[in-house]
């Protein structure tokens, strides 16, 4: 053995103090605070009323629904959109492919607090604009009606997000073997065979990968939500994090608050779960 | 392929693309007029023309201490998370036993809890003893992010061959110097990319950065763009001046080391 045991704790402990003190710690207390009515400032033990009540909740609820539709919805955009992407730029290697890529990806770069200003102003000011000019009700008032509204976040975060799968899609694409297409061009196959019958089986991990990243961010989101609606009209836009957020910040009900985050977390694990069960399935 | 397609599939992805950009564009378009070009026409230029925007904004967001308050808490946060992950990684990678597989399940599961879940007690402990500020901020990003860069530095050492550090210790380097002058040089390419990683999401944090440093001197720009956005009162020229300038610096230091970003963000969400 190269490495000492008093050395190896001097590698290690570091990470490890980190991890308990910012993740672990914070984390057990969160489980005992879910079973409080704690207010920030004092709390009680009331067993599992917080779960109970909200369950009976309609905003809780509300919110919940909201955030398993908004990553429904996403989680199909955002792949369809980011695989169409990866095929148009791996189509050609040429400088016209490469400067998509970096548009493609670009948005991906900015924060979710810029993000829902940029399509703030979109959806108000450019989209009234349009309204005017060309008569179309359809794009009045996107953010002041609760179904459009939701269709803003939706589309704020596929813009965000599709370049991002798209560069998950790419490798892929490009790990499939040149000659494997060559030799299916000289066969006669067409664009659309060579597609359906060569990249799309060797797609398959990607897509898990792609499709259970979207959900994990889409289950998690919350700068764009607070930016481009703040929840509103009437918290009918609010997601589950800006829920929590409010009822343990603005409400301060903390210890019910948690209880919601407990539930996001157990809903966070289950999908981790399912998507390890998937791929284990695959290679095995 | 013909060639008419081929510049038909051409001039359909460039519209793609400017369809795409378009948003970019709309927000830098209008931060250059007045209040009276955005109502007439905020689509396109209009007659109404002026680079006034940037300086309100700059000085009305105090540009200067936001953009340096983000940065060192970006680098500090970068700094301390690429050392503490590389070390531990670096051990997990060496000595197999069943408190390294402990550790890295650790990571791994640690990685399934979303920050929403634990903010509330880790506000209130840190509140507790009232050390909410930019030191505190940092500790906590890394805490937050240790996880998966240990999992990504691991990866990375599990490739550099253990002959190396046989080689340091026959000539009598000590672990720590092995590691330090011979063993993390080796993976520098996944320092890069556990680097570019940790600093576009420490950069663009807003929810974290907003219950620990939400004060005075200490914004950082997403945290001083969105109470700007609020005292602006829907004078978009200025909102989105504040905008453009937001922007700018992430957006240069893409451009400059695009393909590593790309190369970096690929490998963060396949390992």
């Amino acid at each position: 053995m190269l490495i000492k045991k008093h050395q190896y704790l001097a590698f290690v402990l570091p990470a490890v103090f980190f991890i308990l003190l910012i993740i672990v710690v914070p984390f057990l207390i969160g489980i005992y605070y879910s079973f409080t009515d704690s207010n920030g400032l004092r709390s009680s033990f009331i067993g599992w009323k917080n779960f109970e009540v909200l369950f009976q909740d309609s905003t809780f609820l509300q919110s919940f629904w909201l955030t398993v539709k908004f990553s429904f919805v996403s989680v199909i955009l955002i792949n369809l959109v980011g695989l169409a992407f990866a095929l148009i730029v791996t189509s050609h290697n040429n400088r016209l492919t490469k400067s998509l890529r970096t548009i493609f990806f670009m948005p991906n770069l900015i924060g979710g607090i810029l993000l829902g200003f940029i399509w703030q102003f979109i959806f108000t000011s450019a989209f009234q604009a349009i309204a005017a000019a060309f008569h179309l009700d359809f794009f009045k008032g996107w953010l002041s009606n609760p179904s459009t509204g939701f269709w803003g976040i939706v589309i704020l975060f596929v813009w965000q997000m599709s370049g991002y799968i798209m560069l998950i899609y790419i490798s892929f694409l490009n790990a499939i073997p040149k000659n494997t297409i060559q030799a299916a061009v000289l066969d006669g196959a067409k664009a659309t065979q060579i597609f359906f019958f060569i990249q799309l089986p060797q797609l398959a991990p990607a897509f898990t990968i792609s499709l259970f990243l979207t959900l994990a961010n889409s289950f998690k989101l919350y700068e764009q939500n607070l930016a481009l609606t703040n929840g509103g009209p009437y918290r009918s836009t609010e997601m589950i994090s800006m829920y929590i957020y409010n009822t343990a910040f603005v409400n301060f009900q903390q210890g019910y608050a948690q209880a919601a985050g407990i539930i996001l977390f157990l809903c966070v694990t289950i999908v981790s779960f399912i998507q390890l069960a998937l791929s284990r399935k695959r290679e095995g | 392929m013909k060639k008419s397609t081929k510049i038909l599939l051409g001039f359909l992805f460039g519209i793609i693309a400017l369809f795409w950009f378009y948003p970019f564009i709309i927000v830098i378009i209008n931060a250059l007029k007045g209040k009276r070009g955005i109502f007439q026409n905020p689509l396109w230029f209009t007659r109404d023309f002026t680079f006034s925007n940037f300086k309100t904004a700059y000085q009305a967001l105090d540009f200067t201490s936001s953009f340096f308050n983000s940065l060192v808490i970006t680098v500090a946060s970068v700094i301390v998370i690429t050392l503490v992950s590389a070390a531990a990684a670096y051990a997990l990678s060496r000595v197999k036993g069943p408190f390294s597989s402990i550790l890295y399940y650790l990571c791994a599961g640690t990685m399934l809890i979303p920050f929403q879940s634990i903010m509330i007690p880790l506000l209130s402990l840190f509140g507790k003893v009232n050390f909410l500020n930019r030191t505190s901020l940092v500790i906590m990003n890394t805490g937050l992010s240790v996880s998966l860069s240990i999992i990504l530095f691991y990866g990375a050492f599990q490739g550099v061959s253990k002959t190396l550090d046989e080689a340091a210790a026959l000539d009598g380097a000590y672990p720590f110097k092995t590691f330090v002058y011979i063993i993390f040089p080796a993976v520098s390419p996944m320092t890069g990319t556990v680097v570019i990683l940790n600093a576009m999401k420490i950069w663009n944090d807003y929810l974290l950065p907003s219950l620990v440093v939400n004060k005075d001197g200490m914004y950082t720009i997403p945290l001083k763009m969105y109470s700007f956005f609020g005292e602006t009162n829907s004078q978009w020229q200025l909102a989105l001046a504040g905008l453009v300038l937001s922007m700018v610096p992430i957006i240069i230091l893409f451009l400059l080391l695009q393909k590593q970003v790309m190369t970096s963000v690929t490998e963060g969400a396949i390992k």
